[in-house]
């Protein structure tokens, strides 16, 4: 399969790929050639855009919702769906996989696409031993009737690249493979990437991990802000090539400014450690110590599955984890965090990543949402105020700047950045000292962004703790008065924002932990 | 519903740029069909109403038949009242008629086999209700095994404990202020008249009371900046509901005078409907409802809450029994067959979401009137027990489908 001919010829084409969202321009003109029988990755910062061109790719945004072409094996591809692309050869495996825990292994390769035999049943032999193949060429030692749930994210990974291949596959699309394995998991799939490419299969790679990028990849192709910077050879790849090209955008002006008036310090963790809550031998966040003064603006950097979200939900009233152990003082005197309503009391506040699960009531109105997490401030003898709550959320719906008819608006009709004012503005409201703020301006357009970092720095100067979690270092960078660096659940180092730069910190980020 | 608020609005404020006068014509149009939308329930309960007088001859309209109305639904409002409650929090409770069967039970030993007085019967069988609330509320919020399976656990179980307690015979005959629970008039009092004088004097307490809160609120929200409806629609409103109220009050004086069934539901629909508007319990129900993830992480006591939810819902569960086996004068085997289903049909006729967050008390108390109207109506017209199940039935299905449609069209979820 890889003659000199057919290795030179590109078996995709993406030209000229543009994709709005209704204010965002998630894809300005992205161009990407991929040859055949090589394996070549996509890098990018989260909201760089990546998902969404594979989506693009994919039929989930179906042809005719972008501009440009997508032009694979010489033809031009109008995909309404996935189907049509899975027909063509084309399968995109996901980050959170798609597979169907109750159901075997057999069964889950060849859902929708079962094995029959005899009256259009489903021949069980033929299903059974056809998944064995299957498993056998992507090394997984395991019964094809094994249920899905008994086994492991990283062999649900290959059942995933199993299922592709019963499909046929001709350009597979892993995207963040190795974001949920652990070494061993992740060598065995980059390995296995390897050995089908000597079979003739094309993969794309959507990953920015470094040393994974330069083990696998035949070329990369960078993407920032939604626009293509360039595409590199194996040859020419080097991680500050990369890290430049996926940060090196112009930080000035995207952040407003921020003179930080440190004091005292108002949060101190000690040794915090918490562990998976199904599994609870991975320690997910491991001995965590840090610290926050008032009026500090403090980051947490760390890639996916760093565990940062799990040492913020861990330490907010235990809502994730188990085994949970650590000490936490507010203001040099140790607080008790064993409930949510503990944690407030506390004096901790958590905005969450994932607004519209964790975070807001969708159906209920602005004021309701804002009023959640303090009512005790506005009842009397249980019985709650409201005028006065309407005048509440009306004052933050000014001076948060939420754009709604009024206070009256469903949430679930507001914008991501209205949507993160009024989850701000409920956390304000029930005065917290800590303010914990997961990725603050995911899925918010630029306008919007400004804004959240004009409020985080108000807090801030109104005396306040800030953690902000985020997995974008430019916001970190632009943003933070000190930033702690956090990879497999440790805090690998910290660094004050004069000595914090991408690369040192990702260097931090990547630390592996001594084995 | 929300469709129809908003989409005069927009109208308003194209029409603004137009033509102030048309403006303001259409700002109240705006109002009047936002409080259309708003009250559809309403005025589908006029509508089935309407109905059945003109195929009853306007039997359903009379009197005495207006009394029996409140009577003999009862128990089914006291039981949407909870049920509607359990809903929005996003469970749902099918053991409610063997738990009045069960107390209904119990309070026929306490009142008639051991003799206790009527009052101590009444305050233990609804001490027993609590305590069934308590026994489902822990195994629902503290085990997390799902209402649906609780409570149809609960169905056999309390279902089967009322035949052990009634020990193959029913218990009867009920001493007579327990019975009043069910039966009973407040009439007389001073005297006798055709027009019974304490029905029409609370009929006009409550029409003032109605006026001063109506007039308190709308100062409230002047004060506050929020917006209100126009002055005229407000008094058209309230006009309305007084002749309402007027002529319902009239129906009852000239029978019998106030049925104790309905006062103890004045003081239930009162009671809970502050809870649920007002106070911190029922905002914590409505934000369990709604998203119980983003209601955890905001601090509130989810566990807690569903628990004396269900406690709640087993209280009010052995009021429905008290006054069923009151008006029956008779503890029986078969006492609150199918109750639940009535209940969760009024609350769903009312307008409660299926997934939670969605629902109201007045909106319940209207879909057990519905249920009630179109039970008795099909009584009066001589329709057999079968085809009014049928018509029940295919009400609840187009009334939910109703609902689920106009919120499509607004682009909710």
């Amino acid at each position: 399969m890889t003659d000199d001919i057919q290795a030179r010829t590109n078996i995709l084409e993406m030209r000229g790929i543009t994709k709005t969202f209704p204010g965002v321009k998630a894809l300005q003109n992205v161009t990407v050639d991929v040859r055949r029988g090589e394996v070549h990755a996509i890098c990018g910062e989260n909201g760089a855009g990546k998902s969404t061109l594979m989506k693009v790719l994919s039929g989930v945004y179906p042809f005719g919702t972008y501009d440009g072409d997508i032009v694979f094996e010489d033809e031009v591809m109008e995909f309404r769906d996935i189907r049509d692309s899975e027909a063509k050869g084309i399968v995109i495996i996901h980050q959170e996989l798609a597979l169907s825990p109750y159901l075997s292994i057999a069964e889950n390769i060849f859902l929708n696409n079962e094995q029959k035999g005899a009256f259009g049943l489903i021949d069980w032999n033929k299903t059974n031993h056809e998944a064995a193949k299957l498993l056998a060429r992507v090394g997984l030692r395991e019964n094809p009737t094994t249920k899905i749930m008994d086994i492991g994210v990283g062999k649900q990974q290959l059942v995933e690249i199993a299922k592709a291949l019963s499909k046929r596959v001709k350009l597979l699309i892993l995207d963040e493979p190795t974001a949920a394995l652990n070494d061993e998991d992740s060598d065995h799939l980059l390995n296995l990437i390897l050995h089908l490419k000597e079979q003739g299969i094309t993969s794309i790679i959507i990953s920015h991990k470094l040393n994974e990028i330069k083990k696998v990849a035949d070329s990369v192709t960078i993407i920032r802000d939604g626009k293509t910077i360039e595409t590199i050879a194996k040859n020419d790849v080097t991680e500050e090539r990369i890290i430049k090209d996926m940060v090196g955008r112009d930080l000035e002006h995207r952040y407003p400014d921020h003179t930080p008036h440190i004091g005292e310090e108002v949060l101190r963790v000690e040794e915090w450690t918490a562990h998976h809550p199904q599994d609870p031998s991975r320690v997910m966040v491991d001995a965590v110590n840090l610290n926050v003064r008032r009026g500090e603006i403090v980051g947490i950097a760390g890639l996916m599955g760093a565990g940062r979200t799990e040492f913020a939900m861990s330490l907010f009233g235990r809502s994730y984890g188990s085994k949970i152990s650590g000490r936490v003082f507010i203001d040099g005197k140790e607080v008790k965090t064993r409930t949510v309503s503990e944690a407030i009391e506390a004096g901790l506040a958590y905005a969450t990543e994932d607004r519209k699960t964790y975070g807001l009531n969708l159906i209920d109105d602005i004021k309701r949402n804002i009023s959640m997490a303090a009512l005790g401030k506005l009842e009397r003898f249980g019985i709650v105020d409201d005028g006065k709550e309407y005048q509440v959320a009306n004052e933050y719906r000014k001076s948060m700047n939420i754009k709604a008819p009024s206070v009256l608006a469903k949430t679930g009709k507001l914008s991501g950045g209205n949507q993160q004012k009024v989850v701000l503005s409920k956390w304000i409201y029930s005065d917290p000292e800590v303010l914990i703020l997961d990725e603050p301006t995911r899925g918010i357009d630029v306008g919007a962004k400004y804004e959240i970092y004009s409020i985080i720095n108000k807090l801030a100067a109104a005396g306040k703790g800030i953690i902000v979690i985020s997995s974008e270092l430019p916001e970190l960078l632009g943003i933070c008065d000190r930033i702690y660096a956090l990879s497999e659940g440790r805090i690998t180092g910290e660094l004050p924002i004069a000595e914090a730069s991408p690369e040192s910190l990702l260097k931090l980020m990547t630390m592996e932990k001594p084995r | 519903m929300s469709d129809l608020e908003t989409k005069p609005t927009d109208s308003t404020a194209a029409g603004a740029q137009v033509n102030p006068i048309e403006n303001k014509f259409t700002e109240r149009l705006s109002h009047i069909l936002g409080d259309l939308g708003k009250n559809g329930i309403f005025i589908a309960l006029i509508l089935v109403v309407v109905l059945f007088s003109i195929l009853t001859n306007g039997i359903l309209l009379r009197p005495q038949n207006i009394s029996n109305l409140i009577v003999q639904n009862g128990y089914i409002l006291v039981l949407a009242i909870g049920m509607v409650m359990v809903i929005i929090a996003g469970h749902i409770d099918l053991s409610v008629g063997s738990v009045a069967a069960f107390v209904g039970a119990i309070s026929g030993v306490f009142a008639v086999q051991w003799g206790l007085p009527w009052w101590l019967a009444v305050v233990l069988s609804l001490l027993v209700g609590a305590l069934v609330g308590v026994w489902q509320g822990f195994w629902i919020a503290f085990v997390g095994i799902p209402a649906f399976i609780v409570t149809l656990a609960g169905m056999l179980i309390f279902r089967g404990l009322a035949l052990v307690v009634l020990g193959n015979a029913n218990i009867g005959s009920f001493p007579d202020e327990y019975r009043a629970l069910g039966n009973g008039f407040l009439t007389n009092v001073f005297g006798e008249y055709a027009l019974d004088p304490l029905t029409l004097g609370i009929a006009a307490i409550a029409i003032v009371a109605l006026f001063v809160q109506q007039f308190r609120t709308r100062a409230a929200r002047q004060s506050y900046g929020q917006e209100v409806e126009p002055f005229g629609w407000f008094i058209t409103k309230l006009v309305l509901v007084t002749v309402a109220i007027g002529l319902f009050a009239w129906a009852l004086a000239s029978y019998k005078g106030i049925p104790v069934t309905l006062i103890v539901l004045a003081v239930l629909v009162l009671v809970y409907g502050i809870v649920m508007n007002r106070s911190t319990f029922g905002r914590h129900i409505y934000a369990i409802g709604g998203n119980l993830h983003a209601a955890e992480l905001s601090g509130i006591k989810t566990r807690n809450v569903t628990f004396w939810l269900f406690v709640n819902m087993g209280f009010l569960a052995a009021l429905a029994g008290l006054i069923f086996t009151a008006r029956l004068n008779l503890a029986g085997p078969k006492a609150g067959d199918g109750f639940e289903l009535e209940a969760i049909s009024a609350a769903f006729i009312g307008g409660a979401a299926v997934q939670g967050g969605v629902g109201r008390i007045g909106g319940a108390i209207i879909g057990g009137l519905i249920i009630g109207v179109l039970n008795n109506g099909m009584s009066i017209m001589g329709i057999g027990i079968e085809w009014q199940q049928a018509v029940k039935g295919l009400v609840l299905l187009l009334a939910v489908a109703f609902d689920v449609y106009n919120k499509r069209r607004s682009g909710g979820r």
